[in-house]
């Protein structure tokens, strides 16, 4: 076993998705070691998220399209393994000066660095409507984890909602899983996706494949509603039905479960906690740790690479998680292929303009804040509704730390990681400022829970 | 430049100090402006442990303290809110014999301030307070102490300030104060200007500049002490709980969190602050010896403030030696939000009549000086309680990883 020395100066990659185990594999190719930590059970981040040991399905049956690429990262990191430092089933639940602190089976430790290579990821953004605490609401991510690792369905009859990329593929997964899709509900009206076609024309192969998600679910028989508007989730004890409005009209729809997004946050904590300065990103409508075109966070010694970032895919993340670790190692002295660095970062900005094309698509929902009925419980940690949000902001507060110190939004288990961004969302709109305006939750340890009696690492 | 708004009194720094003071002096009729360079109560004010609690106090405090518990009493009347306020009761762990005999000795010291201190066995605590962990030996508890929620309490002092009549500005950083020789003119970023004869200084851990300008440097240092909540537990704590000594003090509030600080943390910057790594975990290891119903339990969040100790853990707390209008409150070495609001209301009657209706010599600025002045010394009565028995005797000090 690979017995780590304690106060090392190592370079340390915390995620283990397609950014880290990219990072990991250029920096052991440049005569480092890096320490690889993730949370997961097996890597390969959420995209790429690995079956139990014991599951047999075939990568194709798990990842279609992108089976090649899953199988090559999957394939990167159990090379790799045996080489780096890598520590899965750990979370880093806390940074202070240049240390990390971890958990790993109930257990506290610490991971000294130099330097940081940050690739947390994402999750799903979340604009929730009445009913979305009901047993048998999942996130659109939620729900393909379901399915990817566990061989799951999240239900028998089951509807997916909101908008993004994400949309069409779990809708795809499902599908072709066997489970039964009763409507896939896109918020985005289908004018959206023709306009945003020149911008997507860039990256024909991932725009065949969006296409190809779409058109397969209306040969089979999927219904899909564009400009569908998912309104209320129905049931008394657990989900029922659902409800959406769609040109004017109120439509529904029996059903088991939902799965609903709208898109991608990132998960900026650690970034946050480490000292990072934050931009304001349009594209993300996100306050976001600032970098530069190769990949340095503002804190010296500390990159960033991948969807924790801001939202740009997985082809993305793997680019990123090499480009920083050539910077890393371009900036403590190493000589590494400058070409190579160049070329990346073109390849980056292509999918970048690809990406301000999906947000033409697939367009935030602007008008979410101003229908949300004042009953929605926005933050389901603390019961706070967008009523509540609305009576503080009446009562003159604006700063959304300080609405959260004063009504508890984000105050509860998830640390606003799901409502965080909803919440913003209703004190822009209910005191007339602009979103950006409105600031971010500050990032707090621990990042996710931590229990008490933990024990010492040995 | 436009002509300054003329008030009565200035007062700089929006905590419950200085809001409290500028409430006082609405409700007086004095036209006042509370000035606040972030949001009322956002610093340590409002991020503070919430304890009410007049036990562990320096007898010196005990007067202050007792008028302030008669405010905290009538909370609603004066701001409009409970704030969450219980009278829970605030029970003191004992680990030792030697610190339950310094515990008595408090009890002894302290009759006739009005504490009801009741000394509680390890038979009686058993009996009493069962969710308490075998490592206490004894317990003092003072029945009528309580916890509030700083977050609403401390801002709606200011809010009720403002409905008194106050002009009350947050973001409104002080950035030049001056004397003409009749008042003071005090100037903020977003150019705003103020004239009063009567000046507060109630900035907290940011005072001292204020205090040197005018000729009377102290040494405050900022203190940042490590708080730490769980997720919503079955309620089991009845008290607000600390230890004789130091240690971890908890508090469970309405809604199931429980609420706990011990150590220290670090300052990112001048005006903001995170419990260090190794205070954290020194909660997380050693809480459930003290109160084994958090075993198993998770803590969801932390975070720390920016407090200002001086160096006797007393604040100062009245008028200016050097220059007259100028009125100094801060430096109450993270015990201020109980007493709070009975320093506020003692410069208010400082600005309306000359003068405290309770002494406040023992909180003169005078103490800092080189060259002491005579003053008439303050006779304590002799206690065997060692100084500085508060709550806020950090575990361990700053950043973990120097």
């Amino acid at each position: 076993m690979n017995t780590p020395i304690p106060h090392a100066a190592t370079t340390v990659i915390v995620g283990a998705g397609p950014a880290g185990i990219r990072a990991a594999q250029t920096l052991l190719a440049h005569g480092l070691r890096p320490c690889l930590v993730d949370e997961g059970l097996r890597g390969g981040g959420q995209i790429y998220r690995r079956q139990p040991e014991n599951f047999k399905r075939s990568a194709k049956a798990l990842y279609g399209f992108e089976a090649a690429k899953a199988r090559a990262v999957h394939a990167t990191l159990d090379q790799l393994r045996a080489d780096i430092d890598y520590r899965p089933e750990t979370l880093v639940w806390n940074a202070e000066a240049r240390v990390l602190d971890t958990l790993c089976n109930g257990r506290a430790g610490q991971i000294p660095f130099k330097h940081l290579l940050v690739a947390t990821g994402a999750t799903d953004r979340i604009l929730p409507v009445p009913g979305w605490t009901l047993p048998g609401v999942y996130s659109l991510g939620a729900a393909q984890i379901a399915l990817k690792f566990q061989g799951c369905s999240i239900g028998q009859r089951v509807v997916l909602a909101g908008s993004g990329p994400l949309l069409y593929l779990v809708a795809y997964q499902y599908a072709k899983a066997g489970a039964s899709v009763a409507a896939v509900l896109d918020s985005s009206p289908f004018s959206a996706q023709t306009r945003a076609l020149p911008a997507l024309l860039g990256q024909p192969a991932t725009l065949a494949k969006g296409i190809y998600y779409r058109s397969w679910l209306t040969a089979h028989g999927i219904a899909v509603h564009q400009g569908a508007h998912l309104q209320e989730v129905e049931g008394q004890r657990r989900v029922s039905g659902v409800t959406w409005q769609q040109g004017g009209q109120r439509k529904s729809l029996a059903c088991d479960a939902v799965a609903f997004a709208h898109a991608l946050r990132s998960e900026t904590q650690l970034a946050d906690l480490l000292g990072c300065e934050f931009t304001w990103s349009g594209l993300n409508r996100a306050w976001l740790p600032s970098r530069d075109g190769a990949g340095r966070s503002s804190v010296e010694g500390v990159y960033l690479a991948g969807d924790g970032a801001g939202i740009m895919g997985a082809d993305a993340a793997e680019l990123a998680g090499e480009l920083a670790a050539l910077t890393l190692l371009s900036d403590i002295g190493q000589r590494i292929d400058r070409a190579r660095s160049v070329e990346l970062q073109r390849q980056l900005e292509a999918i970048q303009r690809f990406r301000q094309g999906l947000e033409t698509a697939f367009p935030f929902p602007e008008d979410w804040a101003a229908k949300a009925p004042d009953t929605l419980m926005v933050c389901r940690c603390e019961e706070v509704s967008a009523g509540d949000i609305r009576q503080t902001v009446a009562e003159g507060h604006w700063e959304i730390n300080r609405v959260k110190a004063m009504c508890r939004v984000g105050m509860g288990r998830c640390q606003g990681r799901m409502c965080g961004l909803a919440a913003t969302e209703i004190v822009a709109h209910a005191s007339g400022r602009d979103i950006a305006s409105v600031g971010r939750l500050r990032g707090q340890a621990p990042i996710k829970p931590i229990p008490f009696g933990v024990e010492a690492e040995q | 430049m436009s002509q300054p708004t003329e008030v009565d009194a200035v007062v700089i720094g929006g905590g419950i100090v200085g809001a409290s003071a500028a409430l006082f002096l609405a409700l007086r009729g004095k036209r006042v402006a509370l000035l606040e360079r972030d949001f009322f109560g956002s610093h340590s004010s409002g991020v503070n442990y919430g304890g009410v609690r007049r036990q562990g106090r320096p007898l010196s405090q005990l007067p202050l303290s007792q008028r302030a518990h008669e405010i905290w009493g009538d909370l609603r009347a004066f701001i409009g809110t409970d704030g969450e306020y219980v009278r829970s009761g605030h029970l003191k762990l004992a680990r030792s014999d030697k610190d339950m005999a310094s515990l008595a000795a408090y009890e002894q010291a302290t009759r006739g301030f009005g504490l009801d201190l009741q000394l509680l066995d390890h038979r009686q605590l058993r009996a009493r307070f069962p969710w308490a962990g075998d490592v206490a030996v004894g317990a003092s508890l003072c029945a009528d102490d309580g916890h509030a929620n700083p977050r609403l309490v401390s801002p709606a002092f200011a809010f009720a300030a403002r409905r008194a009549g106050a002009q009350t500005f947050e973001q409104a950083h002080v950035n030049q104060v001056s004397h003409d020789g009749q008042a003071f003119v005090v100037q903020t970023d977003n150019t705003q200007r103020f004239r009063a004869p009567w000046l507060l200084n109630c900035a907290g851990a940011w005072a001292a500049q204020l205090a040197q300008q005018f000729g009377e440097p102290v040494p405050m240092r900022a203190g940042h002490p490590a708080m730490l909540v769980t997720e919503p537990l079955p309620m089991f704590m009845d008290v607000s709980t600390g230890v004789e000594g130091g240690g971890i003090y908890a508090r469970q509030v309405a809604r199931g969190n429980c609420v706990l600080g011990g150590g220290q943390g670090f300052a990112l910057d001048p005006a903001t602050a995170r419990p260090g790594q190794a205070a954290i975990l020194e909660i997380l290891r050693n809480a459930a010896e003290l109160y084994p119903p958090l075993a198993g339990a998770q803590a969801i969040r932390t975070w720390s403030g920016t407090e200002g100790y001086l160096p006797d853990r007393e604040p100062v707390l009245g008028a200016s030696s050097t220059q007259p209008g100028l009125l100094h409150g801060f430096g109450f070495a993270g015990s201020g939000f109980q007493i709070g609001p009975a320093a506020g209301e003692a410069l208010a009657q400082t600005v309306c009549t000359g003068a405290s209706s309770i002494d406040l010599t023992a909180f003169s600025i005078q103490r800092f000086q080189s060259q002491p002045q005579p003053q008439p010394q303050l006779q304590l009565p002799a206690t065997a309680v060692r100084s500085g028995t508060d709550n806020v005797i950090p575990l361990l000090r700053g950043r973990s990883n120097p």
